[in-house]
């Protein structure tokens, strides 16, 4: 087994699955990135009630775990065995499907997201296009799911979603193909469409695409950044399921178990389309400055970056457990919370020996398993970090700006965001013939 | 397993794509097709006609991608499972009427409808039947890998050259500038 | 099992594209008629791209490129003309839509 294990890794040339055709490490990944996802997916939805309520200066859910760490699995258990409410006159098939319908558009996409070089499920050679038309079915289950529940306040806000994600996935498709246009400046001429081949191009032209033809990637990825938020219906764009004015839009009727699956559609299409703006313009799995710090010290600081992280959140949760109050009513939070500080440092210890063994192995074999697992672990990490950071982002926003009126919405749709990408990509494509 | 798959992994990444259970796929791709269809046109409920069919637009995307025809499987989710099948659905709430679920489901020419698809049936097997032997009983194999850039090629051209299809490319845009003014003509309530 | 060659594909093809005609020539709802009509076009697409790889080069796929662009543009202004009719007569049936028979 670790025979097979090995043989894998270590072959001539680190592949996808997809590429080798070999179902069982396809199954293997996409059991990893499930699991991943649904822990991403109960993280976010911690952080954004903490993140929220700290910027509204109270506290958040404070008295499930300590400091609400175990809130999403309060909520998760509460949802599951709530009761199931379907309306009377609503179409029992659909109403069922509709949420499946989502989810499955939310979930396929990661099929090629890139994590690293060779650590995506199956490298496509038509990756965006794939996830750009993928996630465009989420629509199909909203549009749905409002008309099933039989009843004007889902449809009216299945119908205002749905008009609002369809727009902007014109911005954004515009956007991305600019994009694109800057991947076949490289030597060979020819651009590609595949995920990793993108942030490849990214790495041999020497520059992050939103540095590229300054200010015109910048730009793009403005117009990128704001498509992605109205796409998933967060704020500043979530009239279509504002509570104060559709009471909750197309997920009104849902109940329980449902509702929790548009939940996890959200929150896994923001994750989707975060992942393909880092892909494209952030230069995916690349550490921050690869050419300007090149020496091999500063790789191996970089190298240590992902324990130092966990360093730093053991750190964050050792200083939450000091300042508890000597109550004995905290004395299970305090214990739990100090446990939670042994298997972060736990981590870190273990992140911080790969990285030390895959450089110290530098200087005899490069190749050496170690190295190899040491930087597969870098270029998630910097992956998820740069996607970690648009998470916040996200919440930020929604903590921040009030939310738009919907025609001022699809006026900015229309008339500010599409003609300024048009512009984008004209421009892009000028300076790229005149470049090369 | 060990040494096969450090083998199978070189040839297959020489080879371009790897096919992957084939015949398996294909006949389930196949029934899931069909079954759609037939669903499709027999659902009294014309939501249910219109999600059938998108699980037949799907069906026949993962028949194109084992055609070696990536693109073309892209172009057919995003314009018809992701636009076309959207704007369906906001016609059938649009026009969705009560009484239109209550009346009876075909038309009042349907045997003759049924007739003339029964003939379409018998002229399609017996082209089969007798056309069988001239198709060849292997297919070969493209590379994947370089799909979009030929279709690219065609369409637009190599640089200097125009290519087979340009002429017809700009046609068809604008074709497409006609449909969306004629359908926004059409809707509005005052012209 | 037996390999799988261009001809079953055009069997399901075929299929498809009967299951269409029966769609378009007896249902009574018009919506579905030109669900059923965009069954065929699928159909046809399906054929072209199987015989595409059965020559080997491209030419089939660029054709079913420009025949969705055709159905996509066709479903629009095929369903303003629903919309259009729907407002005067307020029906949806094929069999009442008969303001032109003599």
């Amino acid at each position: 087994m670790p025979n097979f294990i090995m043989s894998y890794l270590n072959s001539k040339d680190a592949i996808t699955p997809g590429a080798a055709g070999s179902q069982f490490w396809a199954l293997v990944y996409v059991f990893i990135i499930f699991a991943g996802v649904s822990v991403a997916v109960m993280a976010m939805n911690w952080l954004e009630r903490k993140a929220l309520a700290h910027f509204q200066i109270r506290l958040g859910p404070m008295r499930v775990g300590p400091h609400g760490l175990l809130q999403p699995i309060a909520d998760a258990i509460k949802l599951m065995l709530k009761e199931d409410i379907i309306p009377a006159e609503a179409d029992q098939f659909v109403f069922w499907v509709a949420p499946l319908i989502g989810l499955l558009a939310a979930f396929t996409v990661y099929t090629v997201i890139p994590f690293g070089p060779s650590q995506a499920v199956s490298d496509m050679n038509i990756g965006i296009l794939f996830m750009l038309g993928v996630s465009s079915l989420g629509v199909l289950g909203i549009v749905v799911a409002g008309w099933a529940s039989n009843s004007h306040y889902p449809l009216i806000g299945a119908l205002r979603s749905s008009a609002q994600m369809v727009s902007y996935e014109v911005a954004m498709g515009l956007a991305v193909v600019s994009a694109i246009l800057m991947t076949s400046l490289n030597a060979t001429g020819t651009g590609t469409l595949s995920m990793i081949g993108i942030v490849q191009a990214q790495q041999q032209q020497g520059v992050w695409f939103i540095f590229k033809f300054f200010p015109l990637g910048l730009i793009a990825f403005g117009i990128f950044a704001i498509a992605m938020i109205a796409e998933t219906n967060r704020a500043p764009f979530d009239m279509a399921e504002a509570e104060s004015e559709l009471t909750a839009g197309y997920h009104t009727e849902y109940s329980g178990l449902r509702w929790s699956l548009f939940m996890l559609a959200e929150y896994a299409a923001m994750i989707a389309v975060s992942s393909i703006a880092v892909a494209l313009w952030l230069g995916g799995w690349m550490r921050p400055f690869p050419n300007l710090l090149n020496a091999p010290a500063w790789d191996f600081i970089f190298s240590l970056f992902p324990a130092l992280t966990f360093f730093g959140l053991a750190a964050i949760a050792i200083v939450g457990v000091v300042r508890m109050p000597a109550h004995s009513f905290f004395k299970i939070q305090r214990i739990g919370l100090a446990a939670f500080a042994a298997v972060l440092g736990f981590i870190a210890l273990l992140l911080l020996v790969i990285a030390v063994a895959g450089r110290s192995a530098d200087a005899s074999v490069a190749a050496s398993p170690a190295a190899k697992f040491s930087e597969g672990i870098d270029y998630v990490y910097w992956f998820v970090f740069k996607v970690a950071v648009f998470m916040y982002l996200f919440i930020w926003y929604r903590a921040t700006w009030p939310r738009y009126r919907f025609d001022q919405l699809m006026k900015i749709g229309w008339k500010v965001m599409l003609p300024i990408s048009l512009v984008v990509l004209i421009a892009t494509a000028i300076v790229g013939v005149l470049v090369s | 397993m060990n040494p096969a798959l450090n083998s199978g992994l070189n040839s297959a990444v020489n080879a371009g794509m790897a096919p992957v259970a084939t015949p398996w796929f294909f006949y389930v791709l196949a029934g899931l097709a069909v079954v759609s269809g037939l669903l499709v046109i027999t659902r009294r409920n014309a939501v249910h006609s219109a999600l059938a069919l998108i699980v037949t637009l799907l069906a026949v995307t993962g028949l194109y991608l084992m055609l070696y025809a990536p693109f073309v499987a892209a172009v057919q989710i995003f314009v018809y499972a992701g636009g076309i099948m959207l704007l369906f659905l906001f016609v059938i709430m649009l026009v969705n009427i009560e009484r239109s679920s209550k009346d009876r489901q075909f038309n009042r020419m349907w045997p003759v409808g049924l007739a003339a698809a029964c003939a379409l049936l018998v002229l399609f097997v017996s082209a089969f039947v007798k056309g069988k032997a001239l198709f060849p009983d292997r297919m070969i194999s493209l590379p994947e890998s370089s799909n979009t850039q030929q279709i690219a090629g065609m369409l637009y051209g190599e640089a200097g050259k125009m290519g087979e299809y340009t002429f017809a490319f700009e046609i068809a845009s604008l074709l497409l500038l006609v449909a969306i003014l004629g359908a926004v003509i059409m809707t509005k309530k005052k012209i | 099992m037996v390999p799988i060659t261009t001809f079953h594909y055009l069997v399901v093809a075929a299929a498809l594209f009967v299951l269409g005609v029966i769609g378009v020539l007896t249902r009574r709802n018009v919506v579905i008629v030109l669900m059923s009509i965009e069954l065929i076009l699928n159909a046809v697409n399906l054929n072209l791209v199987a015989f595409s790889r059965m020559w080997g080069n491209l030419h089939g796929q660029v054709f079913s490129i420009f025949v969705t662009v055709d159905a996509a543009a066709e479903a629009a202004v095929g369903l303003g003309i629903l919309i259009a009719f729907f407002r005067n007569k307020e029906t949806i049936n094929v069999d009442e839509i008969d303001l032109l028979k003599w």
